[in-house]
């Protein structure tokens, strides 16, 4: 399946936003629901299972200045195979302008046996734009050797780089599971807070869960692996997006 | 002939650019427990090389070619532009100190060697140029090529770690060594991968990310008492 969905988000005026255009195609379906005070809230809905291989989806994002924009999904989504030989892709591309405020909170991704799939998220921000995003990889179904997923994100701060990862898990990705990337770990994400009103921050670690500060801009990850998707949420869940929102 | 010998001695562990006092993340590896003998060094190593080898291989071979390549005029501008897009692809800042500390202790022993060669061209970034870009240019001045260039790189990837590998577990250097052999052709492979890379624009480069690469490395970098530098 090939789909195609675009948010377009802007300031209404009296300190809220609204959505000028809010267009999906199966299996990629927007809805928005009553927001979180100012920031306008969209919700992905899967139209359809998978991603399958041979999927292509594509989603673009533009938040202008003074709007803000929540992005969540209803649920994971489970890359399964399908056509041989071919490749699920998702593509998300956001362009947030100075002043404005994109928060992407998906749901995990879970990488199933025999998978292959491509996340590629591409995010270009201005001086003065701000960014959550959260990532979140599980390697397999409960027991399931992952298939291969490769989460490759993209960020630009200013028109400088900010942040570049390609995370790659299962066949195809050499060592992926040793000790010098996951260690056995079956659960990995990570969260990027980009706040131009926020101080820079020290780095810190506490056991599989580091706070990085980055070079390219006013930025912080972090980064962690889990023994499970819900203890990877609690480390890059709510009480962290808590001291930073 | 003379390539052979040059490419040998910028690959060796005693060039004298400190490689030795690096264990490239397998100490912090070592401390947590990840790493306790020969198998779980060699999916350290295989991990290592798939990440920060081949980020590492792509950079030396990318300022490689910006030197080799690039009208003089556009030097400066290409290999600023790769310091900040290795920046980006480094979120652990112990790891991006470690690299430029590396840099400067290459770029020391290339200005000795290669007095005549241009170093100028390399980012007065504060620190110093990150060590892949460095190694880029010691190639360059040394007459490798790209495809040298890139093996250099990856091969130093590995084989720190794994000579770290002997001391910091006691482990068999001739299983160790066997290790690496083992690991030859796969090494030789990523040093392809990264040398075609070059050719890319440098957003484009591999960005091979370690989410334990950067944990270890902070980790590490508290540490009061240590047998290595990072």
């Amino acid at each position: 399946m090939r789909a195609f969905a675009r948010v377009v988000a802007r300031a209404d005026g009296r300190g809220g936003t609204v959505l000028a255009e809010l267009r999906g195609e199966t299996p990629l379906l927007l809805r928005q629901t009553p927001g979180h005070g100012r920031a306008a809230t969209v919700y992905v809905v899967g139209g359809a299972a998978g991603p399958l291989a041979g999927d292509d989806l594509r989603l673009e994002i533009d938040v202008g200045e003074g709007a803000a924009v929540r992005v969540h999904t209803v649920a994971a989504s489970v890359a399964l195979p399908g056509r041989p030989d071919a490749v699920s892709r998702m593509a998300v591309r956001a362009v947030v302008h100075d002043g404005g405020a994109l928060h992407w909170l998906p749901e995990q991704l879970v990488a199933a046996a025999g998978c292959a799939h491509l996340a590629e998220s591409q995010v270009e921000l201005a001086a003065g734009a701000r960014l959550t995003w959260r990532d979140e990889v599980i390697c397999g179904r409960y027991g399931e050797t992952p298939g291969a997923a490769v989460v490759h994100t993209r960020v630009d701060y200013d028109g400088r780089p900010l942040l570049r990862q390609s995370l790659a898990v299962g066949p195809g990705a050499p060592g992926w599971a040793g000790p010098a990337v996951l260690g056995g770990a079956p659960a990995t994400g990570s969260l990027l807070v980009v706040d131009p009103s926020r101080p820079a921050e020290a780095a810190t670690v506490e056991g599989t869960l580091a706070r990085l500060p980055l070079a390219g801009g006013p930025a912080t990850l972090w980064t962690a692996t889990a023994p499970d998707a819900h203890t990877l949420r609690a480390h890059l869940g709510d009480a962290t997006l808590a001291t930073v929102v | 002939m003379a390539t052979s010998s040059l490419l040998l001695l910028l690959a060796d562990g005693r060039f004298p650019a400190g490689a030795h006092a690096h264990s490239g993340g397998l100490e912090a590896a070592v401390a947590a427990g990840r790493v306790t003998d020969l198998a779980s060094l060699e999916a350290f190593l295989a991990g290592r090389l798939a990440t920060a080898g081949l980020v590492g291989a792509a950079f030396a071979a990318a300022a490689h070619r910006a030197v080799t390549s690039a009208g003089p005029a556009v030097r400066g501008s290409t290999l600023a532009l790769l310091d900040a897009e290795l920046d980006a692809r480094t979120a652990a800042p112990a790891l991006r100190t470690v690299s430029r500390r590396q840099g400067r202790a290459l770029l020391r022993a290339g200005r000795a060697i290669w007095p005549e060669a241009s170093f100028d061209d390399l980012p007065r970034t504060p620190g110093g140029a990150h060590q892949p870009l460095v190694l880029g240019l010691l190639c360059a001045a040394a007459g490798l090529s790209r495809a040298e260039t890139a093996t250099v790189a990856a091969h130093g990837t590995v084989t720190g770690a794994a000579s770290a590998g002997v001391r910091l577990l006691g482990l068999d250097p001739y299983q160790v060594q066997a290790l690496l052999v083992g690991l030859a052709d796969r090494c030789d492979g990523t040093a392809a991968e990264a040398a075609r890379a070059a050719d890319d624009p440098p957003e484009r480069l591999p960005a091979a990310a370690a989410p334990l690469a950067d944990i270890h490395a902070e980790a590490h970098a508290t540490w009061e008492v240590r047998l290595f530098a990072s």
